[in-house]
Protein backbone atom coordinates (compact mmCIF):
# COMPACT_ATOMS: atom_id res chain seq x y z
CA UNK A 1 0.00 0.00 0.00
CA UNK A 2 1.56 3.78 -0.81
CA UNK A 3 0.47 6.75 0.96
CA UNK A 4 -2.65 8.91 -0.64
CA UNK A 5 0.49 11.55 -1.79
CA UNK A 6 2.56 8.47 -3.79
CA UNK A 7 -1.23 7.50 -5.38
CA UNK A 8 -1.61 11.42 -6.04
CA UNK A 9 -5.24 10.95 -4.57
CA UNK A 10 -7.37 14.01 -4.74
CA UNK A 11 -7.15 13.87 -0.92
CA UNK A 12 -3.63 14.08 -0.46
CA UNK A 13 -4.45 17.88 -1.97
CA UNK A 14 -5.19 19.94 1.35
CA UNK A 15 -8.06 22.27 -0.15
CA UNK A 16 -9.99 19.07 -1.25
CA UNK A 17 -9.37 18.39 2.19
CA UNK A 18 -10.45 21.07 3.81
CA UNK A 19 -13.58 21.87 1.34
CA UNK A 20 -15.18 18.18 2.66
CA UNK A 21 -14.37 19.14 6.06
CA UNK A 22 -16.12 23.14 5.91
CA UNK A 23 -19.31 20.85 5.03
CA UNK A 24 -21.67 21.74 7.87
CA UNK A 25 -23.21 18.81 9.35
CA UNK A 26 -27.24 18.98 9.47
CA UNK A 27 -26.48 22.61 8.90
CA UNK A 28 -24.16 23.00 11.98
CA UNK A 29 -20.32 23.73 12.36
CA UNK A 30 -17.76 23.05 15.40
CA UNK A 31 -17.74 26.51 15.88
CA UNK A 32 -21.52 26.31 16.53
CA UNK A 33 -21.12 23.78 18.80
CA UNK A 34 -18.55 25.61 20.61
CA UNK A 35 -20.27 28.60 21.10
CA UNK A 36 -23.11 26.93 22.53
CA UNK A 37 -20.95 25.57 25.08
CA UNK A 38 -19.24 29.26 25.60
CA UNK A 39 -16.47 28.19 24.47
CA UNK A 40 -16.14 30.13 21.19
CA UNK A 41 -13.48 31.64 19.47
CA UNK A 42 -11.42 28.19 21.76
CA UNK A 43 -8.23 29.76 23.54
CA UNK A 44 -5.51 27.88 24.89
CA UNK A 45 -4.71 27.52 28.63
CA UNK A 46 -1.37 26.92 28.61
CA UNK A 47 1.40 25.41 26.93
CA UNK A 48 2.59 22.49 28.81
CA UNK A 49 3.15 20.10 25.83
CA UNK A 50 5.85 20.06 22.62
CA UNK A 51 4.21 17.85 20.74
CA UNK A 52 7.03 17.07 17.29
CA UNK A 53 6.53 15.59 14.02
CA UNK A 54 9.93 14.05 13.23
CA UNK A 55 8.63 13.30 9.90
CA UNK A 56 6.20 11.25 7.75
CA UNK A 57 8.45 8.57 7.07
CA UNK A 58 7.42 4.98 8.61
CA UNK A 59 7.78 1.44 8.13
CA UNK A 60 4.08 1.21 8.14
CA UNK A 61 1.28 2.10 6.07
CA UNK A 62 -1.97 1.75 8.36
CA UNK A 63 -5.18 2.59 6.76
CA UNK A 64 -6.15 4.91 8.98
CA UNK A 65 -3.24 7.03 9.52
CA UNK A 66 -3.71 11.15 10.04
CA UNK A 67 -0.49 11.98 8.75
CA UNK A 68 -0.35 9.65 5.35
CA UNK A 69 2.64 8.81 6.69
CA UNK A 70 4.68 5.81 5.08
CA UNK A 71 8.32 4.16 3.86
CA UNK A 72 7.73 6.39 0.78
CA UNK A 73 6.86 9.26 2.68
CA UNK A 74 10.86 11.92 2.90
CA UNK A 75 9.70 14.79 4.84
CA UNK A 76 11.49 14.29 8.17
CA UNK A 77 13.04 17.01 10.26
CA UNK A 78 16.43 18.30 9.99
CA UNK A 79 18.98 18.63 13.09
CA UNK A 80 18.42 22.76 12.57
CA UNK A 81 14.93 22.84 12.74
CA UNK A 82 15.54 20.60 16.06
CA UNK A 83 18.36 22.99 17.69
CA UNK A 84 15.66 26.15 17.39
CA UNK A 85 13.19 23.27 19.54
CA UNK A 86 15.99 23.06 21.84
CA UNK A 87 16.17 26.89 22.83
CA UNK A 88 12.87 26.64 23.44
CA UNK A 89 12.87 23.96 25.95
CA UNK A 90 15.57 26.11 27.27
CA UNK A 91 13.67 28.58 28.11
CA UNK A 92 11.37 26.82 30.49
CA UNK A 93 8.46 25.92 30.80
CA UNK A 94 7.73 22.81 28.67
CA UNK A 95 7.08 20.29 31.00
CA UNK A 96 6.24 17.32 28.48
CA UNK A 97 7.54 16.86 25.08
CA UNK A 98 6.54 14.22 22.94
CA UNK A 99 7.99 12.70 19.66
CA UNK A 100 5.83 11.32 17.00
CA UNK A 101 5.58 11.01 13.02
CA UNK A 102 5.89 8.63 11.36
CA UNK A 103 8.16 6.95 13.32
CA UNK A 104 9.88 9.16 14.88
CA UNK A 105 12.85 6.42 15.34
CA UNK A 106 13.43 6.21 11.34
CA UNK A 107 15.28 10.26 11.53
CA UNK A 108 19.03 9.79 12.11
CA UNK A 109 18.99 12.80 14.55
CA UNK A 110 16.37 11.21 16.89
CA UNK A 111 18.62 9.74 19.75
CA UNK A 112 20.72 12.96 19.47
CA UNK A 113 17.99 15.21 19.89
CA UNK A 114 16.48 13.32 23.04
CA UNK A 115 20.37 13.02 24.26
CA UNK A 116 20.28 16.71 23.94
CA UNK A 117 17.03 17.23 25.42
CA UNK A 118 17.97 15.65 28.70
CA UNK A 119 21.29 17.25 28.58
CA UNK A 120 19.20 20.45 29.23
CA UNK A 121 16.78 18.70 32.12
CA UNK A 122 16.44 15.16 33.40
CA UNK A 123 12.81 16.80 34.96
CA UNK A 124 11.31 17.33 31.40
CA UNK A 125 8.72 14.38 30.49
CA UNK A 126 9.67 12.56 27.20
CA UNK A 127 7.21 10.54 25.30
CA UNK A 128 8.07 8.73 22.38
CA UNK A 129 5.21 7.50 19.94
CA UNK A 130 6.79 4.44 19.59
CA UNK A 131 4.64 1.84 16.63
CA UNK A 132 6.34 -1.50 17.98
CA UNK A 133 7.31 -2.58 14.91
CA UNK A 134 10.06 -0.78 14.42
CA UNK A 135 11.59 -2.28 17.05
CA UNK A 136 12.15 -5.15 14.47
CA UNK A 137 12.30 -3.63 11.75
CA UNK A 138 15.99 -3.68 11.42
CA UNK A 139 19.00 -4.05 13.60
CA UNK A 140 20.18 -1.33 14.22
CA UNK A 141 17.18 -0.23 16.03
CA UNK A 142 16.86 -3.42 18.01
CA UNK A 143 18.55 -1.39 21.12
CA UNK A 144 15.97 0.89 21.43
CA UNK A 145 14.01 0.08 24.38
CA UNK A 146 17.21 0.18 26.11
CA UNK A 147 17.81 3.57 24.42
CA UNK A 148 13.54 4.29 25.94
CA UNK A 149 15.01 3.18 29.74
CA UNK A 150 18.13 5.27 29.90
CA UNK A 151 16.49 8.08 29.28
CA UNK A 152 13.18 7.36 31.08
CA UNK A 153 10.86 7.57 28.20
CA UNK A 154 7.19 7.29 28.33
CA UNK A 155 6.68 4.79 25.67
CA UNK A 156 2.86 5.19 24.18
CA UNK A 157 2.21 2.22 21.37
CA UNK A 158 -0.85 1.93 19.19
CA UNK A 159 -2.26 -1.42 19.81
CA UNK A 160 -6.18 -1.34 18.34
CA UNK A 161 -6.91 -4.55 19.29
CA UNK A 162 -5.69 -7.81 21.54
CA UNK A 163 -6.17 -10.19 18.26
CA UNK A 164 -4.51 -10.04 15.18
CA UNK A 165 -7.21 -10.22 12.67
CA UNK A 166 -8.29 -6.85 13.91
CA UNK A 167 -5.27 -5.12 14.27
CA UNK A 168 -3.44 -6.27 11.21
CA UNK A 169 -6.59 -5.19 9.18
CA UNK A 170 -6.05 -1.61 10.05
CA UNK A 171 -1.76 -1.72 10.93
CA UNK A 172 -0.95 -4.28 7.82
CA UNK A 173 -0.31 -7.54 7.78
CA UNK A 174 2.04 -9.40 10.49
CA UNK A 175 2.15 -5.98 12.54
CA UNK A 176 -0.06 -7.74 15.28
CA UNK A 177 2.73 -10.36 15.74
CA UNK A 178 5.89 -7.99 16.05
CA UNK A 179 3.90 -5.90 17.78
CA UNK A 180 3.54 -8.76 21.12
CA UNK A 181 7.22 -9.40 20.21
CA UNK A 182 8.11 -5.70 20.79
CA UNK A 183 5.90 -5.54 23.89
CA UNK A 184 7.57 -8.49 25.21
CA UNK A 185 11.13 -6.78 24.63
CA UNK A 186 10.11 -4.13 26.25
CA UNK A 187 8.32 -5.85 29.07
CA UNK A 188 11.56 -7.85 29.74
CA UNK A 189 13.54 -4.69 30.90
CA UNK A 190 10.82 -3.01 32.70
CA UNK A 191 8.46 -1.04 31.01
CA UNK A 192 5.06 -1.77 31.72
CA UNK A 193 4.86 -3.59 34.86
CA UNK A 194 2.59 -2.04 37.46
CA UNK A 195 3.95 0.56 40.25
CA UNK A 196 6.79 0.57 37.38
CA UNK A 197 7.77 4.21 36.37
CA UNK A 198 8.92 2.94 33.34
CA UNK A 199 5.67 3.83 31.55
CA UNK A 200 3.98 1.65 28.47
CA UNK A 201 0.91 2.55 27.65
CA UNK A 202 -1.49 1.16 24.72
CA UNK A 203 -3.75 3.28 22.16
CA UNK A 204 -6.66 1.88 20.59
CA UNK A 205 -8.64 3.39 18.07
CA UNK A 206 -11.57 1.50 16.56
CA UNK A 207 -10.97 -0.46 13.26
CA UNK A 208 -13.97 1.37 11.54
CA UNK A 209 -16.84 3.91 11.12
CA UNK A 210 -17.86 3.63 15.10
CA UNK A 211 -16.59 5.23 18.58
CA UNK A 212 -14.07 3.78 21.05
CA UNK A 213 -15.87 1.67 24.01
CA UNK A 214 -15.49 3.39 27.46
CA UNK A 215 -11.54 3.72 28.16
CA UNK A 216 -12.27 2.29 31.74
CA UNK A 217 -13.60 -1.00 30.73
CA UNK A 218 -11.38 -1.86 28.03
CA UNK A 219 -8.63 -1.45 29.68
CA UNK A 220 -9.53 -3.97 32.05
CA UNK A 221 -10.04 -5.92 29.14
CA UNK A 222 -7.03 -5.41 27.40
CA UNK A 223 -5.09 -6.16 30.76
CA UNK A 224 -6.67 -9.57 31.17
CA UNK A 225 -6.41 -10.60 27.37
CA UNK A 226 -2.89 -9.70 26.88
CA UNK A 227 -1.91 -11.25 30.35
CA UNK A 228 -3.57 -14.47 29.79
CA UNK A 229 -2.10 -15.17 25.95
CA UNK A 230 1.03 -13.55 25.56
CA UNK A 231 1.97 -12.92 29.41
CA UNK A 232 1.99 -9.37 28.40
CA UNK A 233 1.47 -6.25 31.19
CA UNK A 234 1.23 -2.39 30.43
CA UNK A 235 0.31 0.49 32.22
CA UNK A 236 -2.75 2.87 30.76
CA UNK A 237 -5.03 2.14 27.72
CA UNK A 238 -6.07 5.42 25.95
CA UNK A 239 -8.82 5.08 23.65
CA UNK A 240 -8.58 7.17 20.86
CA UNK A 241 -11.45 8.36 18.33
CA UNK A 242 -10.15 8.66 14.87
CA UNK A 243 -10.49 12.11 13.47
CA UNK A 244 -11.91 12.53 9.62
CA UNK A 245 -8.74 13.45 7.84
CA UNK A 246 -6.28 12.24 5.51
CA UNK A 247 -5.83 8.23 5.26
CA UNK A 248 -9.26 7.59 7.62
CA UNK A 249 -10.98 10.13 5.63
CA UNK A 250 -10.57 8.59 2.26
CA UNK A 251 -11.63 5.13 4.07
CA UNK A 252 -15.16 7.34 5.37
CA UNK A 253 -15.59 8.53 2.01
CA UNK A 254 -14.71 5.68 0.00
CA UNK A 255 -16.82 3.43 2.23
CA UNK A 256 -19.75 6.09 2.36
CA UNK A 257 -19.46 6.19 6.41
CA UNK A 258 -18.44 9.53 5.77
CA UNK A 259 -22.18 11.23 6.72
CA UNK A 260 -23.19 9.05 9.03
CA UNK A 261 -19.99 9.48 11.22
CA UNK A 262 -19.82 12.77 10.94
CA UNK A 263 -23.65 12.90 12.28
CA UNK A 264 -22.61 10.32 15.06
CA UNK A 265 -19.55 12.71 16.22
CA UNK A 266 -21.94 15.21 16.50
CA UNK A 267 -24.36 13.63 17.86
CA UNK A 268 -21.72 12.51 20.95
CA UNK A 269 -20.51 16.14 21.03
CA UNK A 270 -19.89 16.28 24.65
CA UNK A 271 -18.93 20.10 26.07
CA UNK A 272 -17.27 18.65 28.76
CA UNK A 273 -14.67 17.13 26.43
CA UNK A 274 -14.59 20.53 24.51
CA UNK A 275 -13.70 22.26 27.24
CA UNK A 276 -10.49 19.74 27.52
CA UNK A 277 -9.25 19.40 24.24
CA UNK A 278 -5.87 19.22 23.68
CA UNK A 279 -5.07 21.74 21.40
CA UNK A 280 -5.83 24.43 24.70
CA UNK A 281 -2.32 22.97 26.39
CA UNK A 282 -0.27 22.04 23.43
CA UNK A 283 1.88 23.76 20.46
CA UNK A 284 3.09 20.48 17.78
CA UNK A 285 5.38 21.32 15.67
CA UNK A 286 5.82 20.52 12.07
CA UNK A 287 9.00 18.57 10.31
CA UNK A 288 9.86 21.66 8.89
CA UNK A 289 9.44 23.87 12.16
CA UNK A 290 6.08 25.33 11.40
CA UNK A 291 3.76 26.31 14.58
CA UNK A 292 0.03 24.28 14.84
CA UNK A 293 -2.39 24.07 16.94
CA UNK A 294 -2.56 20.24 17.12
CA UNK A 295 -1.25 17.29 15.20
CA UNK A 296 -4.43 17.04 13.08
CA UNK A 297 -3.94 20.81 12.29
CA UNK A 298 -0.61 20.14 11.41
CA UNK A 299 -1.60 17.64 8.56
CA UNK A 300 -4.46 20.46 7.36
CA UNK A 301 -1.33 22.53 7.06
CA UNK A 302 -3.22 24.86 9.38
CA UNK A 303 -0.86 26.80 10.98
CA UNK A 304 -1.08 28.57 14.46
CA UNK A 305 -3.00 31.91 14.05
CA UNK A 306 -0.61 33.74 15.59
CA UNK A 307 1.10 35.53 12.40
CA UNK A 308 4.41 36.93 14.38
CA UNK A 309 5.30 33.25 15.47
CA UNK A 310 4.48 30.74 13.23
CA UNK A 311 8.07 29.21 12.84
CA UNK A 312 9.70 27.27 15.79
CA UNK A 313 12.55 29.87 15.34
CA UNK A 314 9.94 32.71 15.99
CA UNK A 315 8.45 31.74 19.29
CA UNK A 316 6.76 33.94 21.15
CA UNK A 317 5.35 32.36 24.03
CA UNK A 318 2.96 35.54 24.70
CA UNK A 319 1.58 35.79 21.14
CA UNK A 320 1.10 31.88 21.12
CA UNK A 321 -1.21 32.24 24.68
CA UNK A 322 -3.47 34.93 22.95
CA UNK A 323 -3.90 33.01 19.80
CA UNK A 324 -7.36 31.52 18.67
CA UNK A 325 -7.49 27.81 17.41
CA UNK A 326 -8.69 27.13 14.58
CA UNK A 327 -11.02 24.91 14.51
CA UNK A 328 -13.15 22.61 11.81
CA UNK A 329 -15.53 19.60 11.72
CA UNK A 330 -12.55 16.99 12.34
CA UNK A 331 -12.87 18.82 15.77
CA UNK A 332 -15.56 16.60 16.72
CA UNK A 333 -13.80 14.01 16.69
CA UNK A 334 -12.14 15.19 19.88
CA UNK A 335 -14.97 15.64 21.77
CA UNK A 336 -17.42 12.91 21.17
CA UNK A 337 -18.59 10.62 23.65
CA UNK A 338 -15.94 10.52 26.70
CA UNK A 339 -13.24 12.97 24.47
CA UNK A 340 -10.34 12.06 22.70
CA UNK A 341 -6.40 13.02 22.81
CA UNK A 342 -2.91 12.20 22.45
CA UNK A 343 -3.54 10.93 26.13
CA UNK A 344 -6.83 9.35 25.48
CA UNK A 345 -9.92 10.15 27.13
CA UNK A 346 -10.67 13.85 28.06
CA UNK A 347 -14.52 13.39 29.88
CA UNK B 1 -37.87 0.34 -4.14
CA UNK B 2 -40.36 0.56 -1.45
CA UNK B 3 -39.84 -1.90 1.73
CA UNK B 4 -41.14 -2.77 4.90
CA UNK B 5 -37.86 -1.63 6.69
CA UNK B 6 -36.55 1.81 6.16
CA UNK B 7 -32.78 1.87 8.05
CA UNK B 8 -33.30 5.78 8.17
CA UNK B 9 -36.71 4.80 10.59
CA UNK B 10 -34.42 3.86 13.40
CA UNK B 11 -33.14 7.49 13.85
CA UNK B 12 -37.33 7.87 14.44
CA UNK B 13 -37.52 5.89 17.42
CA UNK B 14 -37.58 8.88 19.64
CA UNK B 15 -40.46 10.33 17.80
CA UNK B 16 -42.84 7.35 19.30
CA UNK B 17 -43.70 9.97 22.07
CA UNK B 18 -45.42 12.46 19.32
CA UNK B 19 -48.39 9.71 19.38
CA UNK B 20 -48.65 8.38 23.21
CA UNK B 21 -45.95 11.10 25.43
CA UNK B 22 -46.41 9.27 28.86
CA UNK B 23 -45.94 5.79 28.00
CA UNK B 24 -42.94 6.62 25.73
CA UNK B 25 -41.33 9.13 28.50
CA UNK B 26 -41.48 5.78 30.79
CA UNK B 27 -40.35 3.52 28.34
CA UNK B 28 -36.87 5.93 27.34
CA UNK B 29 -36.22 6.40 30.73
CA UNK B 30 -36.41 2.80 31.98
CA UNK B 31 -34.89 1.37 28.52
CA UNK B 32 -31.94 3.92 29.26
CA UNK B 33 -31.62 2.97 32.77
CA UNK B 34 -31.69 -1.24 31.50
CA UNK B 35 -28.43 -0.42 29.71
CA UNK B 36 -26.59 1.67 32.31
CA UNK B 37 -23.63 -0.77 34.08
CA UNK B 38 -25.23 -2.57 37.41
CA UNK B 39 -24.87 -6.09 38.36
CA UNK B 40 -24.10 -6.69 34.68
CA UNK B 41 -21.60 -4.73 32.28
CA UNK B 42 -22.97 -2.40 29.67
CA UNK B 43 -20.50 -4.48 27.32
CA UNK B 44 -22.42 -7.51 28.80
CA UNK B 45 -25.85 -5.90 28.08
CA UNK B 46 -25.30 -5.17 25.00
CA UNK B 47 -23.92 -8.58 23.88
CA UNK B 48 -27.11 -9.76 25.41
CA UNK B 49 -29.25 -6.84 23.37
CA UNK B 50 -27.28 -8.22 20.14
CA UNK B 51 -28.45 -11.99 20.85
CA UNK B 52 -32.01 -10.61 21.88
CA UNK B 53 -32.11 -8.47 18.55
CA UNK B 54 -31.23 -12.03 16.75
CA UNK B 55 -33.70 -14.27 18.48
CA UNK B 56 -36.42 -11.32 17.80
CA UNK B 57 -35.08 -10.92 13.98
CA UNK B 58 -35.61 -7.43 14.56
CA UNK B 59 -33.33 -5.76 11.76
CA UNK B 60 -33.48 -2.20 13.63
CA UNK B 61 -32.23 -3.94 16.95
CA UNK B 62 -29.33 -5.79 14.54
CA UNK B 63 -28.27 -2.58 12.96
CA UNK B 64 -28.07 -1.00 16.79
CA UNK B 65 -26.68 -3.15 18.93
CA UNK B 66 -23.53 -4.38 15.71
CA UNK B 67 -22.53 -0.60 16.08
CA UNK B 68 -23.21 -0.89 19.84
CA UNK B 69 -21.64 -4.03 20.67
CA UNK B 70 -18.36 -2.61 18.38
CA UNK B 71 -18.49 0.38 20.68
CA UNK B 72 -18.36 -1.46 23.94
CA UNK B 73 -15.03 -2.99 22.11
CA UNK B 74 -16.55 -6.56 21.14
CA UNK B 75 -14.61 -8.25 18.64
CA UNK B 76 -16.60 -10.21 15.66
CA UNK B 77 -15.96 -13.63 17.53
CA UNK B 78 -17.69 -12.44 20.54
CA UNK B 79 -20.57 -10.95 18.60
CA UNK B 80 -20.95 -14.25 16.69
CA UNK B 81 -21.11 -16.24 19.59
CA UNK B 82 -23.56 -14.47 21.26
CA UNK B 83 -26.12 -15.04 17.85
CA UNK B 84 -25.16 -18.35 18.96
CA UNK B 85 -26.59 -18.41 21.80
CA UNK B 86 -29.56 -17.01 20.66
CA UNK B 87 -29.67 -20.10 17.83
CA UNK B 88 -28.55 -22.36 20.38
CA UNK B 89 -31.89 -21.37 22.60
CA UNK B 90 -34.34 -21.23 19.75
CA UNK B 91 -32.92 -24.10 18.23
CA UNK B 92 -32.96 -25.73 21.74
CA UNK B 93 -36.58 -24.55 22.51
CA UNK B 94 -37.95 -26.55 19.86
CA UNK B 95 -36.18 -29.16 20.51
CA UNK B 96 -37.18 -29.75 23.85
CA UNK B 97 -41.23 -29.06 22.88
CA UNK B 98 -39.98 -33.04 21.02
CA UNK B 99 -40.66 -34.44 24.57
CA UNK B 100 -44.35 -33.34 24.50
CA UNK B 101 -44.20 -34.85 20.80
CA UNK B 102 -42.39 -38.10 22.05
CA UNK B 103 -44.76 -38.35 24.90
CA UNK B 104 -48.19 -37.92 22.82
CA UNK B 105 -46.37 -40.77 20.17
CA UNK B 106 -46.15 -42.93 23.16
CA UNK B 107 -49.73 -42.05 24.40
CA UNK B 108 -51.55 -43.06 21.41
CA UNK B 109 -49.21 -46.12 20.33
CA UNK B 110 -49.68 -49.48 21.14
S1 LIG C 1 -0.51 5.34 12.12
FE1 LIG C 1 1.57 5.54 12.95
S2 LIG C 1 2.54 3.58 12.50
FE2 LIG C 1 0.74 3.73 11.19
S3 LIG C 1 1.46 4.62 9.26
FE3 LIG C 1 0.75 6.32 10.53
S4 LIG C 1 2.56 7.03 11.61
FE4 LIG C 1 3.04 4.98 10.82
S1 LIG D 1 -8.57 18.63 16.13
FE1 LIG D 1 -6.93 19.82 17.04
S2 LIG D 1 -7.70 21.92 17.02
FE2 LIG D 1 -9.46 20.59 16.75
S3 LIG D 1 -10.22 20.28 18.85
FE3 LIG D 1 -8.86 18.57 18.36
S4 LIG D 1 -6.90 19.18 19.19
FE4 LIG D 1 -8.14 21.06 19.03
Amino acid sequence: MKSLKAQQHPLSKIEYELEVLDTPINGLSFADKLADSNLFPLSPTQIDILQINMGKMCNQVCKHCHVDAGPDRKEIMTRETMLMILEVIKKGGIKTVDLTGGAPEMNPEFRWFIEEVRKISSEVHIIVRCNLTIILANPKYHDLPEFYKKHHIEVVSSLPYFTAVKTDSQRGDGVFDKSIKALKMLNEIGYGSEGSDLQLNLVYNPAGAFLPASQEGLELEFKKRLKNSYDITFNSLYTITNLPISRFLEYLLRSENYDSYMEKLLDAYNPVAAANVMCRNTISVGWDGYLYDCDFNQMLELKVASPTSQHIADWNQKSLLEREIIVKQHCFGCTAGAGSSCGGATA
Amino acid sequence: MKTYYNPEDLKKFGKIGDFQKSMADKFFDYYGEVFQEGALTAREKSLIALAVAHAIQCPYCIDAYTVDTMEKGCDEEQMMEAVHVAAAIRGGASLVHSTQMMSKVKEISM
